[in-house]
């Protein structure tokens, strides 16, 4: 492997280096959509609706129009010749179906929280006061709350034009599940239920928008993974050109998928600029998002799994259900989380029989989309559940079951059931990585001994596959403007240094950081002489940000290609310079060097100043080009899979039904590691809201579609003092697509952790006999089980 | 969102404050460390017209030992109360059940008075007082005048301050055989508690103080005259089912919270030996 020799000259990929931005943003020099102002900048805030489903009767804006620094007030109606409506429909999701939607709700409402009306003014504080004389009439109409009760015959149509609140309804049949399952030695069966969460990014969502009515350009500064997506959505809504168009996103902090969408009140604030004619500025603040930025999860499985007597696995038979709000988010679609689960389910074991369905269903709560690690944890808990209570049922050993299951390393490239393509995996490597780590043995040792002084520890393990590197089958196929690669310019400096410009986004991760990295070793500079640009549409190649895993595997290895490209061009003007063939030449340390001695020959710095000050001085013919553009997307895998394993070591209180957490672990196989560091806190910033997601993070809605914990003081966020310590450890296996190798990392500690805690709880209550299948585990479900002994029971979670 | 505007003054006395609130009635609030008061406004859940700042005034600061008597002004900021010497030798139910309110940063701003003045039921601080059997300070236009714990806290956020009264300070009686325990249950460090106990047992009485169980903060009488007589644990468990209210909310059904409360009675006396 090219990169694991840490002596190679210029060696740069696999450091552990610092984010240099880190300093500024620690001094509170960062510079995010909410600290830019500009002149003759207006404030936006919006009327959100207080109903779940209502038809809309009257709105009078007057009122509001009088009150202090009111520059102006709008509602959906004089929205509608501002800004197009957009439906969120991808045509490689069969059947998906979902209504216009608009900027500020037109006629009826349906979640708690839609934006209804807008109001500009000179300051936040002003538009809020003035939002708060708004009239609006509603006629309540029936919330459907419930994913099942909306599909139920009868249900209050939310889009009475539909027909039905089906969204979309997927199957896979591998053909004989029936028969498999009929010749079973067992059937384990569980029901699985997953609460909704959502995002909570530390910088919300925010949006600058400022319409040049001179120029005829509209700039936008958005916090956003995704600048170009959002150039096309808004030349096409706002009826521009996109080259009218420029999407700057500055730092942005944290966004975790909420960050990739369309959002109605965004839109409204970039036509509310065009309107005006002058900057509008709108940050969200916590409350309203927690009703306005995209939910996740929120599914019901039910889940079979045929095994034999040996432990052998042949079979899932899985039926997914999920609430996705009244819209499929738009452009990417609200499908793509169920589609996602039942491709995934099983991933990382060989079996042959498979049948499952998805459905996705409209209801009158907040809506819901991609989110890190899209279907992964559901997918991983559902079969790492599975497994479990199979080994259980079977009383066989949990780390047994998997050894006997998870598809050999040898095996690859191969094909899932669902026609997943794995390219090469490392599922066993990362068990036997596991089981040293974490010492299994002596664990389970400890946890015996404990359970005899009547401590409850529990071990929970979970295997899992994480899609990185999406080309184009994820959005491209299905119609949507959504790039799936991404390009990298990189450019000599007339200094001798290097500025890389890059279409994958930075949103805290390290990307920056990692594009610097790999670009100084590819062009054979020192790390410090690199600055990175990204995140505006004017000044990048144009590319699909940052989103699924990609901005390594993809980012990086164009940026790669790019520096590989440019060294080759001042190879060939050294030559001419120096009179040497350039094939004796090579460039490290920031100097062009004799390839055979490695002697230096001539600095870059020198080269730059010849090139761009003195190119009289060049040979005839010679034209210097210090500047180099190469894009990239993966083209033999759809996806660049890879995979990993968890465990979780915690303790249950089974008086009162509190979990503390006292070790995690990872390992995982992203490929070539780039960043350990990075890559790292990647990890851990994953497991972090598994860890979430599996112990207190729910949006928890009453029957009437309100939203009971929205702010930060009722809705959970997993925090410090609660995270056990996160070990982490590597299987190397570089995707042979590209040549750095690198694949995905940004959602394997998501995709598992909660499966992991999951099953940790299970293992500790398995004396008792009872099994959870229920996340968030709180402990009123936790006491609620213990009491009734099943581990079904109601009470309130 | 934003608070609704206010206007602002920081009086010099504590005369001045209170004729100040004296002079606005309802549209002044006082504001001591803002942790409570400043998340109210900025929710819209008040709007007064005035903010009286008593962050500063001296005559709400100090804590001094006299007569068995221990005082914390009510200005008293909940890190300075924490760690203060005195507390930690004479009242170390009071630097224990602070290491569970909110969060460093918060507790470097929240006063130990704002705390009591503000009777959040979920609080720790209401508890104690009434454990330990407190007397408040209260001072207003007719001067001072002094309030048992046990008649302070009288419904949901409401105390018996008059609307033009100060909490100024808070006196605890001290004694040298006194028994103590803290627990409570919280899904979060720092966040409030589902349910929570302030126990102190000084020579022929128990005080059960409850906190995150009702309306306000509450004393388990029955639970701690069984205690005091010297009946066993078990019995004082099942007395509480008539001491705390039933008390539903999104985080435990009423049935749960007596479950959690008679887990923490268990624990917090049990560990006090003999029983
Ligand atoms: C994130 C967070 C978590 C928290 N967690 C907890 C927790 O776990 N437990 C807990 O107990 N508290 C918690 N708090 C609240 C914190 O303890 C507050 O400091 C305290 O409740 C109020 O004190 P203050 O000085 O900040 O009062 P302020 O917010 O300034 O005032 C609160 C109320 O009391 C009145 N008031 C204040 N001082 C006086 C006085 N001397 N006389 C008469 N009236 C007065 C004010 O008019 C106002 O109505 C938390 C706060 C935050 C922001």
């Amino acid at each position: 492997m090219k990169f694991s020799d840490p002596t190679r000259p210029d060696a740069q990929i696999g450091l552990a280096r610092a984010r240099p931005q880190a300093r500024a943003l620690a001094q509170g020099r960062g510079t995010f959509t909410s600290d830019i102002t500009l002149p003759r900048m207006v404030h936006a805030a919006f009327l959100r609706s207080p109903y779940a489903h209502a038809t809309i009767t009257a709105i009078d804006l007057a009122p509001a129009r009088t009150m202090p620094g009111v520059v102006a007030v709008l509602d959906g109606a004089a929205m509608a010749d501002l800004c197009t409506p957009w439906v969120g429909v991808l045509t490689h999701l069969k059947g998906l179906k979902s209504a216009p939607q608009y900027p500020l709700a037109v006629g009826r409402v349906r979640w708690q929280g839609e934006p209804v009306a807008m109001v500009l003014a000179t300051t936040r504080a002003q538009a809020e006061d003035a939002a708060e004389h708004i009239m609006v009439s509603y006629d309540p109409l029936p919330p459907v709350v419930d994913a099942a009760a909306a599909l139920a015959p009868g249900a209050p149509l939310i889009h009475p034009e539909l027909g039905d609140n089906l969204a979309f309804e997927r199957h896979i049949d591998t053909g004989n599940t029936d028969a498999a399952f009929a010749a079973a030695d067992h059937i384990i069966e569980a029901d699985f239920t997953f609460a909704r969460h959502t995002g909570v990014p530390l910088e919300p969502r925010a949006v600058l928008a400022d319409w040049n009515e001179g120029a005829q350009r509209l700039t936008i500064h958005q916090g956003t993974q995704v600048p170009h997506m959002m150039q096309t959505i808004y030349a096409r809504h706002l009826g521009l050109d996109e080259s009218q168009i420029r999407v700057i996103s500055p730092d942005v902090g944290g966004s975790f998928g909420i960050k990739i969408h369309v959002y109605p009140d965004e839109m409204a604030v970039v036509a509310a600029s065009r309107l005006l004619r002058r900057p509008v500025r709108f940050v969200a603040d916590r409350l309203e998002s927690f009703v306005s930025d995209i939910h996740a999860r929120d599914h019901t499985v039910h889940a079979r799994l045929a095994i034999m007597n040996d432990g052998t696995i042949t079979g899932f038979d899985i039926d997914d259900l999920t609430g996705i709000g009244p819209y499929s988010a738009y452009p990417r679609t609200s499908a793509v989380e169920a589609n996602q689960v039942i491709n995934l389910i099983g991933g990382p074991y060989r079996f042959a029989h498979y049948r499952a369905r998805a459905r996705v269903a409209f209801q009158t709560k907040a809506m819901m989309s991609q989110y890190r690690a899209v279907g992964h944890p559901i997918a991983t808990s559902v079969t790492e559940g599975l497994i479990d209570r199979a080994a259980s049922h079977l009383g066989i050993d949990p780390v047994t079951i998997r050894r006997r299951n998870l598809i050999p390393d040898d095996a690859y490239p191969c094909t899932s059931p669902s026609g997943m393509r794995f390219e090469a995996l490392s599922h066993h490597a990362c068990l036997d990585r596991l089981l040293t780590l974490m010492d299994y043995d002596a664990l389970r040792a400890e946890q015996a001994s404990l359970r005899q002084r009547g401590i409850m520890r529990g071990i929970g393990i979970a295997s899992f596959i994480e899609i990185t590197n999406p080309g184009a089958a994820f959005y491209g196929v299905g119609g949507a403007r959504i790039s799936a690669q991404d390009g990298a310019t990189l450019r000599l400096d007339a200094a001798g240094r290097l500025i890389v410009q890059a279409s994958v986004t930075e949103q805290g991760q390290g990307t920056t950081t990692i594009l610097a990295q790999i670009a100084a070793e590819a062009m054979g500079v020192a790390f410090d002489h690199v600055r990175v640009m990204l995140g505006d549409t004017d000044v990048t190649p144009y590319g699909g940000g940052t989103w699924a895993s990609r901005a390594a595997g993809i980012g990086g290895e164009a940026t790669w290609q790019a520096a590989r490209a440019l060294c080759a061009q001042i190879l060939t003007l050294a030559a001419s310079i120096l009179q040497e063939t350039s094939g004796n030449l090579d460039i490290s340390g920031g100097a062009v060097i004799d390839r055979a001695s490695r002697a230096e020959r001539i600095t870059l710095a020198e080269l730059a100043r010849i090139a761009y000050f003195r190119p009289d001085t060049l040979p005839k013919g010679i034209q210097a080009e210090l500047i180099a553009t190469r894009h990239y997307v993966p083209r033999e895998y759809p996806f660049a899979f890879t995979n990993g394993i968890q465990a979780a070591w915690l303790e249950l209180d089974t008086e009162t039904g509190f979990i503390t957490l006292l070790k995690h672990w990872v390992v995982e196989d992203c490929g070539t590691v780039i960043n350990p560091m990075l890559v790292d806190e990647q990890i851990r910033g994953g497991v972090v809201q598994g860890i979430g997601a599996a112990l207190f993070e729910q949006c928890d809605y009453d029957a009437e579609g309100q939203m009971l914990n929205a702010s930060m003081a009722d809705y959970l966020v997993p925090m410090a003092g609660e995270m056990p310590d996160i070990t982490i450890a590597h299987i190397t296996t570089p995707t042979a697509e590209s040549t750095i190798g690198a694949k995905g990392a940004g959602e394997a500690g998501t995709a598992a952790a909660s499966a992991a805690i999951a099953n940790a709880v299970n293992d500790a209550l398995s004396p008792l006999a009872i099994s959870l299948a229920t996340i968030p585990l709180t402990p009123a479900r936790i006491l609620a089980a213990l009491q009734t002994g099943t581990g079904r029971a109601g009470g309130r979670p | 969102m934003k608070a609704a505007a206010f206007d602002y003054i920081r009086p010099e006395t504590l005369g001045a404050a209170i004729t100040l609130l004296t002079r606005h009635g309802p549209d002044a609030k006082l504001i001591a460390g803002g942790q409570s008061l400043l998340p109210a406004l900025n929710l819209r859940l008040s709007a007064p017209g005035l903010l009286i700042d008593i962050g500063r005034l001296a005559a709400l600061r100090g804590i001094t030992l006299a007569d068995r008597t221990l005082h914390i002004g009510a200005g008293c900021t909940h890190a300075q109360v924490m760690t203060h010497p005195l507390i930690q030798r004479h009242a170390p139910l009071i630097a224990r059940a602070l290491a569970d309110v909110a969060h460093p940063a918060i507790r470097a701003r929240g006063t130990f008075g704002g705390s009591l003045a503000n009777a959040d039921p979920a609080a720790e601080l209401p508890a104690c007082a009434l454990a330990l059997d407190a007397v408040m300070h209260a001072q207003g236009p007719a001067g001072p005048r002094r309030i048992p714990a046990a008649e302070f806290f009288t419904a949901l956020f409401e105390t018996a301050l008059a609307p033009d009264e100060v909490l100024t300070g808070v006196d605890i009686p001290i004694q040298g055989d006194t028994q103590w325990g803290f627990a409570e249950l919280a899904r979060r460090t720092g966040d409030y508690a589902m349910v929570g106990l302030a126990a102190v047992a000084r020579p022929g009485t128990i005080r059960l103080g409850w906190f995150s169980v009702g309306q306000t903060a509450i004393l388990a009488h029955r639970a701690a005259a069984t205690l005091t007589e010297g009946g066993p644990l078990e019995a004082a468990c099942t007395a509480l089912a008539d001491d705390l209210p039933a008390h539903d909310d999104p985080q435990a059904s009423a049935a749960m919270r007596l479950h959690l409360a008679r887990v923490l009675l268990r624990r917090v006396v049990g560990a006090w030996g003999g029983r």
